[in-house]
């Protein structure tokens, strides 16, 4: 049976006079994967700041995780994971102290702490480099290990923003191993992307074009729909429409 | 961070020294045309002091101004039929105030116990003194509140200001804030260690003002301590708000250093007395957390002030503080917008 984890009804958000998204709707199920997709600039990480709290929707409704994103916020970031476009762990951190102090940040019980290091460590076959500093691991070890942390308080859903940018395929590859690991065991997966080889892994996905969905559904539907042969053809075709400089 | 140590040892040195030399050793000329007993052993008086050397006699009253023109002369004494008269450089009022009140109190001695051993009849002395391009008075232990107050808005407030634009630009904020934690939890962890750093600064400064610089902590070091609590609570809460406002690093160094710490060390009352400024900039100077901590730290420490002379200072950084404090914590909440 199919749980609606996030529910969303005409959300908008103005700056001024410019509108970064404009009344978007759509609904993501549990342990779905929901790539959110768009060129720069057109409104998703906008769009996923309101959804994760951080910003207040100018109008329009949503839920993540049951909790209403405009009047309990607070609520809402107990049951999700963030990571951001930028590496955003401590460089002067052990792997292990990250994970420790994000553990205790959100919530993890003190006395699991440990376990869910080591089972962490282990998952990523990163237990010899427990001790090594974050600046030296390379790009892509990372952000694996970014993502880790990001769901190491077994949120309900976790979002992801650009989480492969500059890393090159194999490392992209093992990434998102780690994404149909979580998303088997239950989490929900919301990723933006401008890699098209990546959407075509989400169980479905959305393309944002100025603020607006332009495009919604299953890779393949899409495909058909636009008569293209992969999700690059079926991007490209959409973002031509754009009027919104990249910026 | 070794910096941050070093950096109140080097000031209080710079500072302390800086003062503190300038007055020994200071060059007199002397106009005397009576020559007689009391006007020699005043002369003699001053010699012997560590502060002055009578360098010259003056034969004509006009060279005076030369002399401290261009002689090397600090300090010129006329004396009069039955006034001396001290002539100083106002041009560094600082230094001139100084060495009027040394050479003022040293005369003073000097008269009473000649007016003990001599006849009532002779002539009394009357000082008078005359403080040329600069007429107000400023004490002389200024620089140890002055110093900790910098240092402290130094650490407090740049460093606490920086370390939080820095988790902004790495992007770490952004995962705090999506974090269940709540604000004031973030701000007093960010804030914590500077608290440490800066208590480890104070107690320096204090040390080398007592074992080095020789000036005496007269009053409570206990409520020098409570006093400098508060004034470091206060200064980390504005080197929060300031990193609120900041979107990089290199915009909250520019703030703290040009909004904080010029006014620190030019209106603060350090370097310039307060009462010689333009009323604009004296107003100025009550806005400054950093004055009346000077005011008040001054009090205790060199005046011996109790808890009931400082009650004013105390109540308005409290107020200063909670209310920077409620600003950051009310602000950084809804910062990604």
């Amino acid at each position: 049976m199919k749980t609606t984890v996030i529910k969303v009804d005409n959300l908008t958000k103005t700056f001024g006079r410019f509108t970064a998204v404009d009344h978007i709707s759509f609904e993501v199920s549990r342990g779905e994967i929901f790539g959110f997709l768009g060129a720069n600039g057109a409104g998703k990480t906008t769009a996923m700041r309101m959804l994760c709290g951080l910003s207040r929707p100018t109008s329009g409704s949503g839920t993540v995780a049951g909790c209403d994103i405009s009047r309990s916020s607070e609520e809402v970031k107990k049951h999700i994971g963030y990571m951001s476009q930028k590496f955003a762990l401590y460089e002067d951190l052990k792997v292990w102290e990250n994970m420790r102090l994000y553990a205790g940040i959100y919530g993890v019980k003190r006395r699991e702490i440990p376990k869910v290091i080591d089972d962490m460590l282990a998952t990523l076959g990163f237990t010899a480099e427990k001790n090594t500093l974050v600046k030296e691991l390379p790009l892509g070890w990372k952000q694996k290990l970014a993502f880790s942390v990001s769901i190491i308080h077994r949120p309900s859903i976790v979002f992801l923003d650009e989480p492969t940018g500059g890393v090159d395929p194999a490392a992209r590859r093992q990434f998102w191993e780690l994404i149909y690991k979580a998303a088997a065991d239950g989490i929900t997966v919301f990723v933006t992307t401008h890699y098209m080889d990546e959407a075509e892994y989400c169980n479905r996905v959305s393309i944002m074009v100025d603020g607006r969905i332009e495009a919604l559904g299953t890779p393949s539907d899409l495909k058909q729909k636009f008569a293209a042969s992969s999700m690059d053809e079926v991007f490209t075709m959409l973002a031509r429409s754009a009027k919104r400089a990249d910026n | 961070m070794i910096i941050l140590l070093l950096l109140p040892v080097l000031m209080i040195i710079l500072f302390g020294f800086g003062i503190s030399t300038e007055i020994k050793n200071t060059n007199v000329a002397v106009f005397d045309p009576l020559r007689n007993t009391t006007t020699q052993q005043i002369v003699n008086d001053l010699s012997m002091s560590e502060y002055f050397i009578i360098d010259r006699y003056l034969s004509r009253i006009e060279d005076a101004e030369s002399v401290l023109k261009t002689g090397g002369v600090g300090l010129v004494l006329v004396f009069g039929d039955a006034s001396v008269q001290l002539i100083t450089d106002g041009s560094d009022p600082n230094t001139a105030t100084t060495l009027t009140s040394y050479a003022t109190a040293i005369i003073n001695m000097s008269v009473m116990r000649n007016q003990q051993i001599t006849t009532p009849d002779t002539p009394q002395i009357n000082i008078e003194m005359k403080l040329l391009y600069n007429p107000t008075m400023k004490g002389a232990y200024n620089t140890v509140p002055g110093v900790l107050g910098m240092v402290l808005m130094l650490i407090c407030t740049m460093m606490t200001s920086i370390s939080i634009a820095r988790e902004k630009e790495t992007g770490s904020m952004e995962l705090l804030l999506v974090s269940p934690v709540k604000p004031i939890t973030i701000i007093l962890s960010k804030t914590a260690p500077y608290f440490a750093l800066s208590l480890v600064s104070f107690a320096t400064v204090l040390l080398l003002s007592v074992f080095v610089l020789h000036v005496p902590i007269v009053g409570s070091l206990a409520l020098l301590i409570g006093l400098t609590m508060i004034f470091i609570f206060l200064c980390l809460s504005l080197g929060v708000l300031i990193s609120i406002a900041a979107p990089s690093q290199i915009v909250a160094m520019l703030v703290s250093a040009v909004v904080m710490m010029m006014p620190t060390m030019l209106l603060s009352g350090l370097m310039f007395p307060i009462e010689n400024m333009p009323l604009a900039l004296q107003a100025v100077a009550q806005i400054l957390p950093v004055k009346w901590y000077i005011e008040a730290a001054r009090s205790v420490m060199i005046k011996g002030v109790g808890i009931a002379g400082i009650v004013r200072e105390l109540i308005i950084l409290s107020a200063m503080a909670l209310f920077f404090l409620a600003v950051s914590v009310k602000k950084f909440n809804k910062r990604i917008e």
